[in-house]
């Protein structure tokens, strides 16, 4: 949901509908960006002092001096498990201590050890490790190289950008621009450190403004950068969220790529501007490596990319190789960021899957969701009351069509009170939820982070009393205007407040709640209507932080807080489900993610595929775009579409602004209806694939919706692709996202591979591109040869009346005739997996034997599914079909489909999984 | 796990129907599935063994050899529900936890714990039938009598048209001689004469406001209760006072001089308020003045209009009432063709309206009181034209509806409904009016046109449509507003209970389900 503001109102009705560009900063406006900014490549002023080094098993230790001012830094160097070299850069001696992430790593990690290679008096040679990993760090200038054999990975500082603004007294002649004049250049001794102070004061460094609004900045400057050189790469991704293409583009001719958790009110698409969500975390790739950036700092952080072959055509490039006199191609990045710590993390991968693994045992994997979370949800900024909810409920049931969830937004409150219910609209909420209950199905309802100022309202008077909100620059409670008018904030980065904030979600406290009750945080940028930028003050303070420390970190804690309390209130049995629109490096862990307040265009629809795909890439699983768009009204095929897209995106769900006519899937006629029908129950039947893909998600930090290059890591002609994803690695979906389509052209990877279309089991090779022609039926999704894909073809009502029903497995074979898959099978609600209550089995077939064995012996699990149906796909017909099990065998038997040419056996199975 | 007991339960279903017939076939298909003979699928794609019916696993296209199970994703189950109405459910709701059919059948094997709620069922309907039926009849009933009232209502207003157009003929007559003989009489008399005249304009130019005033009293009474409230005119915010963009209460109770509503009388006084500004509905929707035909006034050659031009310009409201420009008609004919309307001068202007208004003869005045009669009727005569030029549906029998309005109060608003008119919601307790659309048409399905009424154009939304309501007409013996509802924003939807819709109920006999199995 968009914040509506009365002066925004006039801008809209005046005929524009974009983002309001001025209410968000470009780098020029925010102070400490054009500060850096304005700092070109070159010598470095930083000089590592050799002889301060100290080298522990685990940890290198050595102070950098910037020759300009003499301010003293403490470089940490670790190497850590898993081909990971941590680099933290601080203040030797800060004048107070500088912020530094919490609770996003998982936990400490892991080190192994560093040893010492070689020495001299220009710097040091260090082994990362068995592998023939060395870092390199010279002295004057400064810089870290990280090498592989003959190849330089990764360097550091190596354009000289390594800037770090220390902390500093506030010079009393601050408020005479004369006398400071007058001072500038002598140099001032502080006692405290005896050093050298030569920075000038700029504009901006005590004091900014923007628009009507100003930040005290008590503190004064203190950003920092770095910058980073990847040789031999051309491609970066990640960086999430920006509305912009898969690859990242360079940004020399406009803004640096922004992350700062932004409330932005209908944005555009293709450019660099911040969104709700900030994971700094940057991939590179190129055919021979993949590695990480991960940049741990949640204050607003500014990334540029250049690159040294950004401007040349593919004939340039070619000339280049011919006449051998090519330059590498390199791409350059630097961070920079307004508060905090260097902290970085290189993953050197050196394969997509490691650098996945690596950021993973970093930050965690993708929460395992329930199983009905990966179905249909069915939303409206809003269900207007009960009697709504029930019909919307039987238009389901009376036009066939599956749902899992129904979404209740802000209007259910009973005045923007969250945690209660609109006394009239939504008068018997329980009885509201046993209805849906009846149907096994679930309902969420929002639950946002600012709280009505209103001493009639519990959930404030507590939060108050305690001393629980986010205090302003003076002192006193924190106010700024939301949804209810005026609102505090609660400070979520303390654990107690989010404790407390989690014990609120339990059935005693939460009035009105039932178990199938789940939850959706919105507006946690946070979002405050009269804030700059539409968010919160930078001078605001958590205890001794400042907001502009932990702004990007807010929504996680939010998020994090809310599925707490939602595993807390079952005692700890069932899994949550919480969907955030603001989220940071390890959201991962707490639930779901959407791409805010988009648009019922067709622009919209397709980058939905981009902006999922990066989040995916920096361990974002669960991310889905709101279908048919949440401002303005999808014209009937662009909802189909959407539909249709949706259906393939791992959160699936409709949604639509309160101002826009309704739009379930049943009243676009009977034609339309069936197309969105056939749409949702594809997703239904794939839901154990889903699911599997999920619970791998869970465990390794693989993504569920791929880019093709991460499984063609090779293969250029994947790297740029975002019209097309893959889920898992074995279906790959390029959904129609034209108006009018008649054909898509969907590129199949993998030059001695296969793929079979999941509608006419139709064969295509390899490595071609393919021109598919589409109808409005049409989603064209293929299975790779090789796989083994579970099913379950009997489609009900919502996912759990489908618990016990059979599968049917589809083995797509190879060249080689062998395929391979997965089926994983567990209660699909609680936390019992984790005591190994589940089953996972690897199937395989070969030799025209389908097989399968247990991945997890220790794992214990019965079901009352079973497997009702083999279908191959590549095969020829056979004479006779056996069927095989422990002990007893079963009837089987098998058909040929007459209707198809190319082979698709059915063989009836019944046994035990 | 194999489910060992499911094929049990399948040969015990299908031996405890008691007709013998696999779970979920209903009776009019039982001769397509015979025990022991090979089974061919209903579409006729495909012969299997008969031991593979309802052994759930999908064999046929359609999905006809499992109509007991879940395994065909097109398949149907049919409940026989005995006690109330058989029915087909999708055979993916078989089992799936959740009771459909009232006979528990479609979860045999699930857990469910299913009712048999049939009896109930059945009782509750029939008992809801037999109310339906009662209430069909009673209003059918009443319908009758409406559509006579109707009868009766259009035949006198009939009458009253024809009643006005000849006292308006005959008016028009003695008007004429009167001025044939004033002319003679006062011939003489030249600056008799033109004060005369003058005092004729002033007559006429009272007159025709009076008629204007008139004509908008009688729209502003959107409630046709015979007084103007504040709240029917803060539907005009062009009465505005101080402009601001907000037509206020308090505003406009300071036009009515302070009180809640006025009625005839009263409202004279505050026409010289609002006269000024008052948009006519007319003018607001731009309806085309083509019913003005119906005045036999509008014969009148043009180039006599043409002449007038000038005393026209004076008010250019004029024409946007029907009423006033029948009595410009009327002056046209008092002045009689060719006489010159510009002989008067600027000076004598001046003089006679320092003055009172010069006492008129009593001729004069005798034709002045005629004259305000006539008015009178012009007024009823535009009523009847403007109702029935409604359609009140096939034998009138909504024409009751005409100038009636309907309430109902939800815990937020008070919504007004007046058929053919105007839907309104006003703030319980307190604000403003707004309007929720104005008469538009008639909306229901083709074959049922009379069933929904749809108001349009009311008070437009933010960044939305105007607001707008339809509503639902079902018949009941009394005519009241059930509920309202917003299901999409600035779409209102009404239900209407009105005798008008009841259909001549069957005999009961005939209603009662006699297909129920067993």
């Amino acid at each position: 949901m968009a914040p509506v503001l009365a002066f925004w109102l006039v801008l809209c009705l005046s005929g524009t509908w974009a983002v309001d560009r001025g209410n968000f900063k470009t780098c020029d406006q925010s102070a400490f960006c054009k500060r850096q900014r304005a700092l070109k490549p070159g010598e470095s002023p930083y000089r590592a002092l050799l002889e301060t080094m100290e080298l522990t098993n685990t940890r290198l230790t050595l102070q950098l001096i910037n020759d300009n001012n003499k301010v003293r830094l403490l470089l940490e160097l670790y190497r850590l498990q898993g081909n990971i070299t941590r680099v933290k850069i601080n203040e030797l001696k800060p004048l107070k201590p500088r912020y530094e992430v919490p609770d996003v790593l998982i936990r400490e990690p892991p080190t192994e050890p560093l040893s010492l290679l070689s020495q001299d008096d220009n710097g040091v040679v260090l082994s990362l490790g068995a592998e023939s990993q060395r870092v390199i760090v010279s002295a004057r200038p400064f810089r870290l190289d990280i090498m592989e054999g003959r190849d330089v990975l990764m360097s550091l500082n190596s354009r000289g950008l390594l800037a770090f603004e220390h902390l500093r007294m506030r010079k009393d002649t601050q408020a005479d621009p004369e006398a400071e004049k007058k001072e500038e250049g002598d140099p001032e001794n502080q006692a405290e450190t005896g050093k050298e102070e030569e920075e000038k004061v700029e504009d901006g460094m005590w004091e900014e403004t923007f628009k009507s609004h100003s930040d005290s900045k008590p503190h004064g400057p203190s950003a920092i950068s770095l910058d980073f050189s990847l040789p031999g790469v051309e491609h970066v991704y990640g960086i999430p969220e920006h509305a912009d293409t898969l690859r990242l583009k360079t940004t020399d001719n406009g803004d640096p790529y922004r992350l700062y958790n932004l409330d932005v009110f209908q944005y555009e698409l293709y450019n660099p501007m911040a969104l709700y969500g900030a994971v700094p975390v940057m991939l590179a790739h190129n055919a021979k490596r993949t590695t990480g950036i991960f940049w741990l700092n949640a204050a607003e952080t500014w990334v540029d990319i250049s690159s040294n072959t950004a401007g040349k055509t593919v004939f340039g490039k070619m000339l280049d190789y011919v006449q051998g006199s090519s330059e590498t191609p390199q791409t350059d990045v630097r961070w920079i960021s307004e508060s905090g710590i260097i902290d970085v993390f290189i993953m050197l991968g050196p394969t997509p899957k490691d650098v996945f693994s690596q950021y993973a045992s970093l930050t965690g994997t993708q929460a395992f969701p329930p199983l009905a979370a990966l179905a249909y949800h069915q939303c409206r900024w809003n269900y207007n009351d009960q009697e709504d909810v029930q019909s919307v409920d039987a238009g389901f049931d009376e036009h066939d069509i599956p749902y899992d969830f129904i979404w209740l937004d802000i209007e259910h409150t009973d005045g923007k009170r969250y945690f209660t219910w609109d006394p009239h609209k939504f008068a018997t909420p329980k009885e509201m939820l046993q209805g849906i209950m009846d149907k096994k199905r679930k309902m969420v309802a929002i639950v946002d982070p600012h709280i009505k100022v209103d001493s009639n309202y519990k959930i404030h008077n507590e939060i108050r009393s305690r001393g629980f909100y986010i205090k302003n620059k003076d002192g006193g409670d924190y106010e700024g205007w939301c949804w209810p008018g005026s609102a505090g904030y609660p400070d979520f980065t303390r654990p107690d407040m989010r404790a407390w904030w989690a014990s609120m979600f339990a059935y005693d406290q939460y009035e009105g709640s039932m178990e199938n009750l789940y939850t959706w945080n919105d507006m946690n940028e946070p979002s405050v209507f009269n804030g700059p930028e539409v968010t919160m003050h930078k001078d605001a303070t958590h205890g001794a932080w400042e907001h502009r420390d932990v702004h990007n970190l807010y929504g996680l804690y939010v998020q994090m807080a809310t599925a707490d309390g939602q595993i807390q209130r079952s005692g700890g049995v069932e899994r949550p489900f919480v969907l955030t629109r603001a989220f940071f490096a390890g959201s991962q862990r707490y639930g779901a993610v959407w791409t805010g307040d988009n648009a019922a265009e067709w622009d919209h629809l397709k980058i939905s595929i981009p902006m999922c795909l990066s989040l995916g890439l920096v361990g974002i699983s669960f991310c889905g775009a709101d279908v048919g768009g949440f401002f303005k009204s999808p014209s009937t095929e662009l909802l189909v579409r959407w539909y249709q897209t949706g259906a393939y995106q791992p959160f699936f769900r409709a949604h639509a602004h309160l101002d826009t006519p309704r739009r379930e899937p049943w009243l676009f006629g009977p034609e339309n209806t069936a197309l969105i029908r056939d749409a949702v129950r594809q997703r239904y039947t794939l839901l154990p694939y889903w699911y599997q893909q999920f619970y791998l998600a869970y465990h390794t930090g693989q993504p569920v919706m791929r880019p093709l290059w991460v499984e063609y890591p090779q293969d250029p002609a994947t790297f740029a692709l975002d019209d097309e994803f893959l889920i898992g690695r074995d279906l790959l979906v390029h959904p129609v996202t034209e108006e009018g389509a008649r054909g898509v052209t969907a590129y199949l990877p993998g030059k001695d591979e296969v793929w079979f279309d999941v509608n006419t089991f139709q064969k295509h090779n390899g490595a071609q591109n393919l021109y598919i022609p589409v109808t409005m039926s049409s989603i064209p999704v293929f299975q790779r040869g090789g796989s083994i894909i579970p099913r379950k073809l009997r489609v009900r009502r919502s996912s759990s009346c489908m618990e016990h029903d059979p599968y049917t497995l589809y083995v797509a074979l190879n060249p080689q005739r062998t395929a391979e898959g997965e089926i994983y099978i567990d209660d699909g609600h609680t936390f019992n997996y984790e005591k190994q209550e589940f089953i996972h089995r690897r199937l395989m077939f070969a030799n025209n034997v389908l097989s399968s064995v247990n991945l997890n012996p220790e794992a214990r699990f019965t079901t009352r599914s079973w497997i009702e149906r083999v279908v191959i796909l590549g095969a020829s017909k056979p004479s006779k079909v056996t069927l095989k099990t422990a002990g007893e065998s079963k009837f089987s038997r098998q058909t040929a489909d007459r209707k198809k040419p190319f082979l698709n056996l059915v063989v009836l199975v019944r046994r035990l999984l | 796990m194999y489910c060992p007991y499911l094929l049990l339960l399948l040969s015990l279903g299908v031996s405890a129907v008691e007709v013998q017939r696999p779970r979920g076939v209903p009776l009019s298909k039982r001769q397509f599935y015979e025990e022991g003979k090979p089974f061919t699928c209903l579409d006729g794609s495909r012969t299997i063994p008969f031991d593979r019916v309802n052994d759930d696993y999908c064999d046929c296209q359609d999905g006809s050899d499992e109509p007991g199970t879940a395994a065909c994703p097109n398949g149907s189950f049919h409940c026989t529900n005995a006690g109330f109405r058989p029915a087909f459910i999708p055979s993916s709701r078989i089992n799936d936890g959740i009771c459909d059919c009232c006979d528990t059948t479609d979860e045999y094997n699930s857990g469910a714990a299913c009712q048999n709620t049939c009896r109930e069922l059945g009782r509750k309907e029939r008992e809801s039938l037999q109310k339906m039926a009662e209430i069909a009849k009673e209003g059918f009933m009443l319908k009758q009598q409406l559509i006579q009232e109707a009868k009766r209502g259009l035949e006198e207003k009939k009458g009253k048209l024809a009643e006005v157009q000849t006292s308006k003929k005959d008016l028009e007559d003695k008007v004429e001689a009167l001025r044939s003989v004033k002319e003679a009489a006062e011939q003489p008399e030249k600056e008799a004469k033109e004060r005369h005249l003058k005092a004729w304009e002033a007559v006429i130019r009272k007159e025709k406001d009076m008629a204007k005033m008139a004509a908008v009293f009688l729209e502003l009474d959107a409630d046709a209760d015979g007084s103007v409230s504040v709240a029917e005119l803060l539907l005009h915010s062009e009465l505005d006072q101080d402009s601001d963009g907000t037509f206020t209460e308090t505003e406009a109770q300071g036009l009515l001089g302070g009180v809640d509503k006025v009625d005839t009388v009263a409202f004279e006084a505050v026409w010289s308020n609002i006269k000024d500004k008052y948009i006519s509905e007319e003018t607001r929707e731009s309806v085309s003045d083509t019913d003005s035909e119906q005045y036999p006034e509008d014969d009148i050659p043009e180039d006599e209009e043409e002449e007038d031009e000038d005393d026209e310009d004076e008010d250019p409201d004029d024409g946007e009432y029907k009423v006033t420009s029948l009595s410009f008609s009327i002056r046209l004919v008092l002045d009689g063709p060719g006489s010159p309307p510009t002989t008067r001068t600027q000076e004598k202007k001046d003089d006679e309206d320092e003055g009172t208004m010069p006492p008129y003869d009593q001729e004069t005045q005798n034709l002045i009181d005629r004259m305000t009669t006539f008015f009178c009727f012009l007024f009823v005569h535009r009523n009847i034209e403007k109702e029935i030029s409604f359609d009140f549906g096939p034998s009138a029998e909504f024409g009751y509806l005409y100038n009636q309005c309907y309430e109902l109060t939800t815990s937020e608003y008070i919504y007004r409904l007046c058929p053919f008119s105007r839907v309104s919601q006003k703030p319980k307790y307190g604000g403003s009016e707004t309007s929720l659309g104005t008469w538009g048409k008639w909306a229901g399905p083709d074959d049922n046109v009379y069933s929904v009424m749809k108001y349009e154009h009311g008070t437009g939304c933010w960044q939305g449509p105007n607001r707008s309501t339809t509503v639902k007409l079902t018949c009941g013996k009394e005519t009241v507003v059930t509920s309202t509802s917003e299901p999409s924003r600035c779409e209102y939807l009404m239900e209407f209970t009105t005798p008008a819709v009841c259909q001549e109920p069957p005999s009961l006999d005939s209603m009662h389900p006699d297909h129920e199995e067993l």
